[in-house]
């Protein structure tokens, strides 16, 4: 998750009040973000993806100083025309929306520039899902020339100097040689052309979705008018993205002008800081959360999570991109009461509680085989085609997974491998080892999914006399406890001794298979200990006791 | 302890041991007298030291004796002696001399060797053959006894300090298996106090020391003295059997559910996108849905009737009164097979279910989740989860608080704390925390919350609060057992297995 690392000094300069250091702690957990640490002056803060308005130091101190109560409703922006004019080009289909605004009156540090770029960075990652979905550039607006074309060019047709770059190249080459060339490259799989801001005397100021340029796009210690520019795939998104960065810069100091967008069949003016509305049901809310709140209580805890109050109305700040439903602020005014305040209660509802009938059974099936002695183990569901094919003489292919980073890259056929390996691993410990396992075990065939999962249960014996009789032994103790009969017969398969090895019948059907596992199989696992094994279909043997 | 219990409890081979101690001070003396085997007697005469009775003295002595060669001489003469017995004053061919001496091609080259030494033969070279003729001095020691020969003439086996001639006890100690120096344990016992005491006293006759169906049968038992135990004494140990301490913790929790009420559900582990993820209203860009954080499989799932409802519900929020996402819905995306991140997949199953009339309704579920990593001390690619969902018109968050802070109590923790948390399906979403009584530090469990209507109109058909949790239980358990690093949790070390202590919730 990401995080913003506020300066203790200059956080509470914003926020407007000092709090000793366990309230703030305190504080910061219940406002909805996950405190991460505090190191000296840093307060390090864990932000939930669903709130990228307070990856900035400025964004977080106007919600902090809400919350606690110093500055709370909503928070007014003014917007002027700044009468300047960005044409967007039928072409950049790829990336059609754009959204610009103009910041005046900044003075920047070294400081100052690098959180900016941070700021842009981290929601690039979330809110712009890796520059994807959008991706933002800020510009010394002094060194632009209006109007701004917004084009898609075929790269090799285009000459500039990407940041950080000393001379010019055709923008085909920053694909390949730039590090964020490198990076985002994916993104534009299938590209032919791609998207440029292009001032009116022809300057590149960036290429998208990748880098500015050296000469038009990098913020200096005189810079004290910005141009800040949007794009993505999303509209909704990129005007969001351009609210929070342009509130975060006024934050700092500035003061917002707006620009117009000409698409080829519209024309809008961004930034909109106009609060959207959205109507609250109060008794709703009061429902969900169990609690009786006047409206003058929801107005307050609403204000103190930085929205406006009115009438039922609840105006939402314009920099808030995870309003989709009033329960969405139902939630904020739950943390605005405090979770902490909520008074546990188990409600007066009678219902009957109810097992699942194979998880019982396989319960009772556990408790058999522990009279007998047995130990459970508890494998892995995800394990190696090796296991499950060359080391047990076993041709069958099981399922794998596409993208397993571990090399755990297949969902096990059967239990018996597992098994094995356990006695592989444990040949240091105290003899007779006679393990067993219940779980999980997945084949191909007509689902949903196309994969069948069944629960199976397989038995080992392991000690120096261990043979064919004392597995049979186990399987009729099982048969007998639960009132069945089963049979066998004989049959080869590549894991066992032959003639030791028969496939398990109930009533004609096929149920599972016991025998002694061949020495070669054991010379695999480099075991030095007889074992003898059952592996059973407990989803058959359950379905006839019912 | 006195002396009667002492005799009480003495075993039968201790009380055929006792009565010859007075006697005999030596382990074979002590054999012989007591007609029991070594093994036996060293057994008893150890278990009465540990009482006291006794103290047994071990010294070792070394011992000479003639080996195979050793003893083959003595009857047969040295070879040495024998090879000169063959020589003439003349050079003979070593092979006529081999013949008639009648020794080894290997006792030949060490004679030859030997006697140039002490000047009583002349060897030369004829042909590439070796000659070898007797000198002066040969004859005078073939005439002789030599040490070697009085050597052997001794009475074995000696006392290593005895030997005399420790010059030829040298030199024969260097030849092949002439002797041999023998280690020997004499054990003998000397008897305390109290052994002198107890040995001088009548043992009452004959001891059982165990009750058999025989004796039950005819009842003889009646005139038996049985032997009293040391019942304070440590007996081997064994082994039981034994459930995987995993499950013993997961059976206690699944009981908590059911006697509070709730019905238990169960489900794939192979599950689409669409139950996994989309029908709980989690975004199609949501960064969770990578490559790196699910595992997939391939091939592509059948939806169920409903989906085009939580398309609906991702476009344009439907008829929820959300905004949705606002995004295309990507059949392709939720058409993805995976493997279940949550079992959370199975309350969005449940409700699917369920109609007007079966509510209120309370499920759990603990099962196996998945999650795309690589294994080390804090992280497993697949761990438990417990699953819970209350489906009640009038169910709120302080109910959440309720059935969760009951949870715990009987898990042990006795303080619970909600935190506000985010997930796309819940709003209001919160983290839970247990104070942890020792460590005195707040642990995080996992996410709760109240599902968003975007999640349960479109499955249930209306809308109705639904609480639900999924708590990790990796970390409790652990907990428990003071397990540090997660992997041991599923190792299947039978030892560990073996000693685990109960679940004794």
């Amino acid at each position: 998750m990401p995080t913003v690392t506020l300066n203790k000094t200059e956080f509470e300069k914003l926020v407007g009040k000092e709090l000793p250091l366990e309230q703030l702690k305190d504080r910061i957990s219940m406002l909805g973000t996950d405190l991460e640490g505090i190191e000296g002056e840093e307060i390090k803060v864990e932000i939930f993806p669903n709130r990228p308005d307070l990856l900035s130091e400025q964004g977080f101190a106007r919600a902090f100083s809400s919350f606690i109560g110093v500055k709370t409703g909503l928070r007014e922006y003014n917007v002027e025309s700044s009468g300047m004019k960005v044409i967007v080009d039928s072409s950049v289909t790829m990336r059609p929306f754009t959204a610009c605004a103009i910041v005046k009156g900044l003075s920047f540090t070294d400081e100052k520039i690098r959180e900016i770029m941070q700021i842009q960075e981290k929601l690039a990652t979330t809110h712009g899902r890796n520059r994807k979905k959008s991706a933002y550039g800020i510009y010394p607006a002094k060194k632009i020339k209006f109007p701004i074309r917004y084009i898609a060019k075929n790269p090799k047709d285009v000459l500039f100097k990407p940041l950080g770059f000393d001379e010019e190249v055709t923008a085909d080459e920053i694909i390949e040689t730039h590090p964020k060339g490198k990076t985002y490259k994916n993104i534009t799989e299938g590209w032919e052309k791609y998207p440029f801001f292009i001032d009116a005397e022809d300057n590149v100021m960036c290429m998208l979705p990748f880098t500015n340029s050296e000469d038009t796009g990098k913020v200096e210690l005189d810079t004290t008018e910005v141009f800040v520019e949007c794009t993505g795939t999303d509209l909704q998104n990129v005007m969001v993205a351009l609210n929070i960065i342009v509130t975060t810069l006024a934050d700092m100091g500035g003061k917002i002008y707006s620009v117009d967008i000409e698409y080829p069949d519209q024309k809008i003016t961004t930034p909109n800081l106009k609060p959207p509305e959205m109507e609250i049901d109060l008794n709703l809310i009061n429902k969900l959360l169990g609690l009786e709140l006047k409206e003058k209580d929801a107005k307050d805890l609403l204000e103190k999570m930085g929205y406006g109050y009115e009438s039922g109305k609840v105006k939402i700040p314009a920099y808030r991109a995870d309003i989709l439903h009033q329960v969405d602020l139902a939630e904020d005014i739950a943390i605005a009461y405090g979770y902490e305040n909520f008074i546990e209660e188990i409600p007066n509802v009678a219902t009957i509680g109810k097992e699942n009938p194979l998880e019982k059974f396989m319960e009772k099936i556990r408790d058999i085989l522990i009279g007998l002695q047995l130990i459970e183990v508890k494998n892995f569901h995800l394990t190696t085609k090796e296991d499950l094919t060359e080391k047990i003489h076993c041709k069958e292919e099981p399922i794998s997974l596409q993208n397993a980073i571990g090399e755990h890259n297949h969902l096990r056929n059967k239990i018996f491998s597992s098994l094995l390996k356990n006695l592989q691993e444990n040949q240091h410990h105290e003899y007779p080892q006679n393990i067993f396992e219940i779980g999980r075990i997945f084949e191909s065939g007509k689902t949903e999914t196309g994969v069948v999962e069944t629960e199976n249960l397989a038995i080992a014996l392991c000690h120096d006399k261990v043979d064919f009789t004392q597995i049979k032994q186990i399987l009729d103790v099982v048969a007998k406890s639960l009132g069945l009969t089963v049979s066998i017969k004989e049959t080869e398969h590549p894991s066992f001794i032959r003639g030791r090895v028969g496939k398990i019948f109930m009533n004609n059907i096929p149920i599972g298979l016991i025998g002694e596992i061949h020495p070669e199989v054991l010379g695999l696992w480099t075991i030095q200990v007889p074992i003898a094994i059952l592996e059973i279909n407990l989803e058959k043997l359950f379905s006839f006791l019912v | 302890m006195d002396i009667e219990s002492l005799i009480a409890k003495l075993h039968p081979l201790e009380r055929q041991v006792l009565p010859v101690l007075k006697e005999n001070k030596t382990l074979s003396a002590i054999c012989k007298a007591s007609k029991l085997q070594e093994i036996e007697v060293i057994r008893s005469l150890q278990w009465l030291e540990n009482k006291g009775v006794l103290k047994i003295n071990t010294s070792v002595t070394k011992e000479v004796n003639l080996d195979k060669n050793g003893l083959f001489y003595k009857k047969e003469g040295l070879p040495e002696k024998i090879f000169l017995g063959v020589l003439d004053n003349e050079f003979k061919g070593l092979n006529v001399i081999t013949k008639k001496s009648k020794l080894s091609r290997e006792e030949v080259n060490a004679c030859i060797g030997l006697l140039k030494k002490r000047n009583a033969i002349d060897v030369t070279k004829k042909e590439d053959i070796l000659h070898i003729k007797i000198t002066k001095e040969g004859e005078k020691i073939l005439g002789e006894k030599s040490p070697e020969e009085e050597f052997l003439e001794m009475k074995f086996p000696m006392k290593l300090e005895d030997i005399k001639d420790q010059k030829t006890f040298g030199e024969f100690k260097k030849r092949k298996e002439l002797i041999k120096v023998d280690e020997i344990k004499k054990v003998s016992i000397e008897l305390t106090e109290l052994g002198l005491d107890l040995s001088s006293r009548d043992l009452g006759g004959e001891v059982v020391n165990r009750l058999t169906s025989g004796m039950l049968k005819d009842g003889s038992w009646k005139d038996k003295n049985f032997r009293s135990y040391d019942v304070e004494i440590n007996v081997p140990s064994i082994n039981r059997g034994k459930k995987h301490f995993v499950n013993e913790a997961v059976k206690y929790i699944r009981s908590i559910w059911l006697e509070m009420g709730f019905q238990e559900m169960s489900g794939n582990y192979v599950q689409s996108a669409f139950w996994d993820l989309d029908a709980l209203f989690v975004p199609q860009d949501h960064p969770a849905r990578e490559m790196q954080d699910t595992f997939y499989l391939n091939g592509k799932a059948e939806l169920p009737g409903l989906w085009e409802k939580v398309k609906d519900v991702h476009e344009t929020g439907g008829d929820t009164g959300s905004k949705g996402w606002g995004y295309k819905f990507s059949e392709d995306e939720t058409r993805k097979v995976l493997l279940r991140t949550h079992t959370t997949v199975l309350s969005a199953q449940t409700i699917s279910q369920l109609k007007k009339e079966d509510l209120p309704a309370k499920f759990f579920a603990i099962g196996k989740v998945f999650r795309n990593e690589a294994l080390d001390w804090k992280h497993l690619f697949e761990f438990n989860q417990v699953e819970g969902i209350v489906i009640d018109p009038n169910a709120n968050l302080k109910h959440l608080k309720g059935y969760l802070t009951q949870f715990y109590k009987k898990m042990g923790f006795t303080k619970v704390r909600m935190r506000p948390a985010h997930f796309p399906y819940t709003e209001p979403s919160l983290e839970v925390d247990v104070f942890h009584p020792v460590r005195k530090e707040w642990i995080e469990l996992g996410g709760a919350g109240i599902f968003r209507p975007e999640v349960v109109k479109p499955l249930l058909g209306f809308d109705c609060p639904v609480i639900a949790w999924g708590q990790g239980m990796g970390r409790i358990i652990s907990e428990y057992w003071k397990i540090t690093d997660i992997r041991d949790l599923y190792k299947n070390d039978l030892k560990q297995i073996r000693e685990m202590k109960t679940w004794l919730r």
